[in-house]
């Protein structure tokens, strides 16, 4: 069975891969393109690890196939910082101690960014409804709910450029 | 497994009735793949209709709307006039998974993976939704009460898609909710769910209603007896408590580690009172939250 050629664009870098019908956009990232940033915790929608935004829009990468990402613009936890510069919500949460193994940790930030790009200002109710789907086996959430609210309050009043 | 992504309803219907094998649609993949990588489903071809733009779009007209089979959850959510129009059917297909499952799933695979405790379903029931379907002979429509028949299975044969849903225009006092119980507040599968539209006059009267419930059979039930307990009253007490009975006399459900039978038969009663008043109160033109 020919492989797919598929076109398409990863944290703004127009890039091309081959791959079997069945691979997920999540393989296809960590196996072919070596971004490790998105984990896999479960494989079957239900942890979040696997979060990245297609075209804008949060999905679980294991959830979808890597042939779907043709012509499509894919962001992961790789787009987050710029150079050496992390982005607001990394920083917050270091400074919050907001994880400690880390693998639900690029998912949850993922999720966070498109969040507080749609709702710049949320409750915390929203936030934890949001990452509903983020699950974290070590910190108990709250840090990860408070480094977000910070990071968002952070973002709002433009301390921070980047 | 192969992999298509026609750009018609036609090739589509033609893809999937010429596969000797087995063949699937794939719309948001929240139940496909998941099957699939856990090898309850081993299809050699998949068929990707989202590059279709007519199960893509939401329209509407004064004659009611139309919504793709495809449209995800996240759409549905992000449109206000159909939110206004059908809240309890926007907040069901909402209900369904986590923000990222949102961004994937649609009501059409809610329907077709054939789950009794689909959560758009009964809500999409009690609006009184037509399913659309194409398939190789042609286009039909069926009421979505008549579409699943049992668990995992359907009314389709074989190369049908369905193309999306028809819905009413909302009548002019007219309200919809749909409540579901489950033991934590996000991201789990109905013990019970419940769908109520309903229509008053200018005096408070219910002229019409439509209820639905879902996980209490082998597919989402159109409970028309207790619909029918609130036709004619102001929907006071004495009507919810028949609307109430009605439901829980309707109920065939299971045993299962997330309630047994004799629960679901009473949380049927307590969430139908619940979700009739929901859509009573946004009859009224109260504007709730169900969630
Ligand atoms: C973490 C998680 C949580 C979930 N929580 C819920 C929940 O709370 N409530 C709930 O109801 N569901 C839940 N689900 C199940 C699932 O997300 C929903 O059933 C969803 O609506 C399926 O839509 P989809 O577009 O992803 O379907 P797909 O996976 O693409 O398709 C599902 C099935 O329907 C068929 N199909 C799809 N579209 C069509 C069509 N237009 N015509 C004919 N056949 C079609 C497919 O071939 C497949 O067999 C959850 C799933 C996950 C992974
Ligand atoms: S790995 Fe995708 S949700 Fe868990
Ligand atoms: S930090 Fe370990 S799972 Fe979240």
């Amino acid at each position: 069975m020919a492989k797919h050629h598929v076109v398409t664009t990863v944290n703004g870098d127009p890039v091309e891969f081959l791959c079997e019908s069945g691979e997920t956009l999540l393989d296809v990232l960590r196996n072919q393109l070596n971004m490790t940033g998105t984990k896999e915790g479960c494989s079957t929608g239900d942890c979040g690890a696997c979060s990245v935004t297609v075209d804008g829009r949060l999905v679980c990468s294991c959830l979808m196939l890597g042939v779907e990402a043709a012509g499509k613009k894919i962001g992961t936890i790789e787009g987050l910082a710029s150079g050496d510069k992390l982005h607001p919500l990394q920083q917050k949460f270091l400074e919050h101690a907001a994880l400690q193994c880390g693998v639900c940790t690029p998912g949850v930030l993922v999720a966070a960014k498109a969040l507080l790009e749609k709702h710049p200002d949320p409750t915390e109710t929203e936030v934890r409804y949001w990452l509903a789907g983020n699950l974290c086996r070590c910190t108990g959430y709250d840090k990860i709910i408070r480094a977000v609210m910070d990071a968002a309050k952070d973002m709002r009043s433009g301390r921070h450029a980047g | 497994m192969r992999y298509a992504a026609p750009e018609t309803i036609e090739k589509a219907c033609h893809l999937l009735a010429s596969e000797q094998g087995l063949a699937r649609v794939l719309a948001g993949g929240t139940d496909l793949l998941v099957q699939i990588k856990t090898d309850v489903l081993d299809p050699v071809l998949v068929v990707d209709i989202k590059h279709i733009a007519e199960v893509r779009s939401i329209t509407n007209d004064a004659k009611g709307w139309h919504i793709g089979a495809a449209v995800t959850g996240a759409e549905l959510k992000e449109h206000a006039a159909l939110r206004a129009a059908w809240p309890g059917v926007v907040e069901a297909a909402n209900l369904i998974g986590s923000t990222q499952v949102q961004g994937r799933a649609t009501m059409g695979g809610n329907l077709c993976n054939g789950s009794p405790a689909a959560d758009s379903v009964p809500a999409l029931i009690a609006a009184g939704a037509m399913a659309l379907i194409a398939g190789p002979n042609g286009r039909r429509e069926l009421p979505v009460e008549d579409v699943m028949t049992g668990v995992r299975k359907l009314a389709l044969t074989k190369g049908e898609i369905i193309t999306g849903f028809r819905l009413p225009a909302r009548p002019k006092h007219g309200g919809d909710a749909y409540l579901r119980f489950i033991p934590r507040t996000e991201m789990d599968i109905a013990v019970v769910g419940c769908g109520v539209a309903l229509a008053i006059d200018d005096k408070g009267v219910c002229t019409a209603a439509r209820m639905s419930l879902g996980a209490v059979a082998a597919r989402p039930l159109l409970v028309a007896d207790a619909a029918n307990a609130l036709v004619g009253t102001k929907v006071d007490a004495s009507a919810l408590d028949k609307l109430a009975a009605a439901a829980s006399a309707a109920c065939r459900p299971i045993d299962d580690k997330r309630g047994t039978k004799d629960f679901r038969i009473k949380v049927a009663g307590v969430l139908a009172r619940r979700t009739a008043q929901f859509a009573l109160d946004r009859a009224h033109g109260k504007t709730t939250q169900t969630h």
